[in-house]
Parts: structure tokens; sequence; C-alpha cells
């Protein structure tokens, strides 16, 4: 029970990894990347290959995650300057899809839909039982990095540009503020932190495989941020968590109805799920923390127009 | 050497049809230009290459001795030339105050000698310096915008319809504080549809007619004129209704 509730703990920790990412864009510059599954995937092959046929060391398998993963994200989003920027949802919904059949296709490399198997956890033979307390710490100490990290850019001038964009590309654009290269940038950075996500799920689980970066994944984060309340970091965390702890409880909860076939369980699980966020966000429709924006001022005497 | 000289400008937001036919047109240093004409001559079109939120298909702009033709809207507004867009022209859900920082590049001493002094001509800014821009009266949106386009001391500022939308009255008002702009030494150029009033705070103004700078002159001239009043000024029925956009 223990193991599963640290093993629940650190997948959710991922998530909320992925959420953060997510929120710099979607919630701060008002980015859509439907691709995040994709740039998750290409982050936890690269540290999974350099770490295994590469025989390097976990930190720099990370690190290549992160680089990689940043890569990715330029390509992506300088590949899509051109459109309109609802395009960029396509684009990069087609680009996971693209990673993933790469990864289930180029099996010299990637084995393919076997996946890659005895990916090394950071010491895990040293630890044995206690990796998972010990990898959780790991997740804790990068989330609270992440974090920390997110909430300067949110406050800072650079996060208020972001938001300038989002809110009006034009007026932003007229005010002095490189747009474009803001957006790549922003779009880069969060790529970069959704592979060090795949990174981090590679090393937890020791496996990987192409069926495990399905976009469902993209799904479960952008309700995450949907849920915590978009363009608050702390709101993407939170919303993590309750994401998780819902598709969890949801599993033991569906046990319980009778009459049912597994099959109909199973859709009854993503049934209950739906339901619960969809409760949330019809009591909080802006989240569960939503985003400071600021209010209107009290009413004052002598005003014009 | 003009402020702004602008020679046969041509552009769109298409490649293959341009809007913007070989437009000329300059500013003096610290004087009102009007721009007015039918809808769809290209007034907004001209004001938006001239600020480099549209690319430019042949011609010069010239701002100072420096040919601008081509640069980024950021670049340009970097060299002292502001534009205010129509209508939708803040950042709703930001404040008062960080509106203003985002028309100020990062040097931020600067800036906030600046935003003191935007407060002090615009009290109402201060006042309400941290309510979202979205809470604003039509007027006071306008305001807020060409404070934004004034964060960096242009020499020279763009605006696109500054009184659409607004009642006549605050309309008044915004010609008065564009006026009283205007004397603090910042040139102008406006496009507006409330044609006579943008005339009588005007030295000159030009006449956009299909893309092309039809008619140009000392703004009381051009008011009196029978053939401009007829077609602009509400003489008589519009033409461009039966004609292209």
């Amino acid at each position: 029970m223990l193991n599963y509730l640290l093993f629940i703990a650190t997948i959710g920790g991922i998530y909320g990894v992925l959420a953060l990412g997510l929120n710099l864009i979607w919630g701060g510059a008002g980015m859509v990347n439907l691709g995040l599954a994709g740039f998750f995937a290409v982050g936890a092959y690269v540290s999974a290959l350099v770490t295994t046929t590469g025989h390097l060391p976990i930190p720099v398998g990370w690190l290549l995650a992160l680089i990689a993963g940043s890569i990715a994200g330029l390509v992506v989003v300088l590949s899509t300057t051109r459109l309109r920027e609802d395009y960029l949802a396509i684009v990069t919904l087609g680009f996971a899809e693209v990673v993933r059949l790469v990864a289930a296709n180029e099996i010299w490399l990637t084995k393919g839909s076997d996946g890659i198997s005895g990916i090394p956890g950071p010491g895990k033979a040293a630890l044995g039982a206690n990796f998972n307390v010990a990898y959780l710490l790991i997740l804790i100490v990068v989330l609270a990095v992440v974090f920390v990290l997110m909430r300067r850019i949110d406050r800072s001038p650079y996060g208020r540009a972001l938001r300038a964009i989002r809110e009006d590309a034009q007026v932003a654009q007229v005010a002095g503020k490189p747009v474009l290269r803001f957006k790549a940038q922003a779009f880069a950075l969060s790529a970069a932190i959704a592979g060090l996500a795949g990174a981090l799920y590679g090393h937890f689980t020791s496996y990987i495989a192409p069926d495990l970066f399905l976009p469902l994944i993209t799904v479960y984060i952008f309700l995450s941020v949907a849920a915590g309340g978009i363009g608050n970091p702390a709101g993407a965390l939170v919303g993590a968590y309750l994401v998780m702890t819902l598709l969890e409880s949801a599993r033991f909860l569906v046990e319980f109805i009778p009459y049912v076939t597994a099959v109909q369980r199973a859709a009854l699980k993503e049934l209950l799920i739906a339901a619960a966020l969809i409760l949330v966000l019809r009591l909080m429709p802006r989240g569960l923390l939503p985003e400071r924006i600021p209010r209107a001022p009290q009413p004052q005497t002598g005003g014009t127009t | 050497m003009s402020l702004l000289s602008v020679t046969d400008l041509r552009g769109g937001y298409v490649a293959a049809d341009e809007i913007v036919k070989g437009a000329a047109l300059h500013v003096e240093d610290g004087e009102i230009v009007s721009l007015i004409g039918p809808n769809g001559a290209g007034k907004s079109t001209l004001l938006k290459l001239i600020a480099g939120l549209l690319r430019p298909s042949g011609g010069h702009i010239h701002l100072g001795d420096r040919d601008i033709a081509g640069l980024g809207a950021p670049e340009i507004s970097g060299l002292g030339l502001s534009f205010v867009p129509q209508e939708r022209n803040v950042f709703g859900t930001m404040t008062i105050a960080e509106n203003l920082e985002m028309g100020s590049f990062t040097d931020g001493r600067h800036a906030r000698q600046r935003m003191a002094e935007l407060y002090e001509r615009f009290p109402m800014l201060a006042e309400k310096r941290r309510a979202a821009a979205r809470t604003l009266s039509g007027g006071q949106r306008q305001i807020l915008a060409m404070a934004i386009a004034l964060m960096n001391a242009p020499k020279l500022l763009l605006l696109d319809e500054p009184t659409a939308g607004l009642s006549p009255r605050a309309a008044e008002e915004l010609f008065g504080t564009i006026v009283a702009l205007n004397k603090t030494g910042v040139a102008i150029l406006m496009v507006e549809q409330n044609a006579l009033e943008a005339l009588a705070v005007s030295a000159r103004a030009c006449v956009l007619v299909q893309g092309r700078v039809e008619r140009e002159g000392r703004a009381a001239e051009l008011a009196s004129d029978p053939t401009v009043r007829d077609l602009f000024l509400g003489g008589k029925a519009q033409p461009m209704l039966a004609g292209t956009t």
C-alpha cells in the first residue's frame, strides 16, 4: 500500500512538472500545445537511450532530455510562425503522433513497440526497497525548482510581457515587445520541461514504450491546468495532483459497481473522472486557484463618461 | 528634413492585393496631421504599414534620415514612433500600471520616471493604477492606450481612429487631450472618421482615396473645400457606398 501511494505521488509529481510547463505557455502566453505527450516522449527516449545504450550517467541523460525537449520545441514553434495561431495546436498534435510513430517504427534505435526496458534508476541497486522514497524526494526537489522558476517568470516583467502577448499580440508588438522571440523562448522552455518530465518518468518506471505516450496524457495535463487554474503555477501543481487522485480513486470506486463487465468498468472510470472534472469547473469556472486578475476599483465620485 | 516622410508607399494584408497604392505624405516636427478619406480608402492600412505591423511591398518610409520601411513593429517603436491601434489597444486583464510597463523597454529606472510623468499628466491613470484596464470607460481606455504609446517618449504618435466608439462629449474631450499632448512636442498623425473635428485641431491634412493621397494641404483649407466637404464631410451621399472597399 505504501509503495502504491509513493508510486502515485511520484507519477502525480511528474504530471505536476508537465502541468507547470504547460501553464507557462497556455496560461502565460495563450499558446496551445496539444503535443505535450510528444515532448514528454522525446525526453523519455533521449534520456533512456543515452543511459542504456550510451552508458552515460543519469544526470547527463536528464540534461540531454532538457536540451532535446527545447530543440524539439524550437523546431515546432518556428515551423509554425507563418501560420495563424490556432494552427500551432494542430501542428503540435501532429508532432506528438510523429514522435510516437517514429518510436514505434525505428526499431534499430527504440526497439519499436517492445519498448526500452532496464532504464537505470539513480542508486536503485544500493537503495533497494527505499528507491521509491528516494526517487520521490528527488522529484520533489525538481518540482520545487521548476515551481519556483515558473513563479519567478510569472511575476517578472518577462511574464507580464507574455501575458500581454496573450491579451493582444498586436498591441504588445507596437508597444515594442518582440512577440515572436518571446513566444519561441517560452515554448522552448515549456518543451524542455516536458522533456525533463519524460526523463524523470523513464528512470522511475525503468521501462518506456510508444504506447505510454498516447495523446491522453496531453489531455490529462490540460485538465490539470484547467482544473487548477489557468495562469497560476500553484494551480497547475494542485490540478495535477487532483487529476491524479481522481484517476486513481475512480479505479477503486468502479470496483464497487455491480453487474458490469471489466470493459464497462473501464469506461465507467473515464465517465467518473469526466463527471468530477465537470463538477469542479462548474463550481469553480476559473479553477481551484485562479490567476489573480485585479478587481475593479471601488466606485468613485465624479467619474466621467 | 521632415520628421516622417512617406513616398510611393505600397502594401496591404496580402502581397497580391495592394490596398495602399503609392501613398505619399509627410509630417513635420510637432505638428498634427489628419488622414481622412472614405471607408476602405486604406487609412488604417497606411498607418499599419508605417508602424511596421504590415510589410510594405514598395516605397520608402523615412523617420528622420532613416528608412524604416521593412523594419518590424518593435524596432520601429524603439526608434521613436509609437502606434496606437483602434479600439482593442490595451491589455484588459492587466492593471493600468502593468499596461504602462508594457510600453517601456527593460530599463526599469527610466520606466518608473516616465510612469510618474504620465501619472502627473493623466491623474485618472494614477487614481486607477491598480485597476484592471478592462474596467475603464471608452475614453479612459483611449487615454491609457496613448499613455502606453508615450512610455518610450516618442517623437511621433500614430493614432488610428482614437474617437471610434466614443460619445460626442468623450470624443471632444479626447481631441482636447490630443491637442494638449501635441503642445508638449509630440507630432501626431491620426486617422479620423470625425473628420471635421479632426481638421479643426490639425495643422495639415491628407485625403486618402483608393490607396492614394488625392489632396493634401492646410486643414482649414480642406475643411472649407467644397469637394472635400461633399465627399467626406457629410455634404452628399458618399460615393464609396457603391464602390469597392
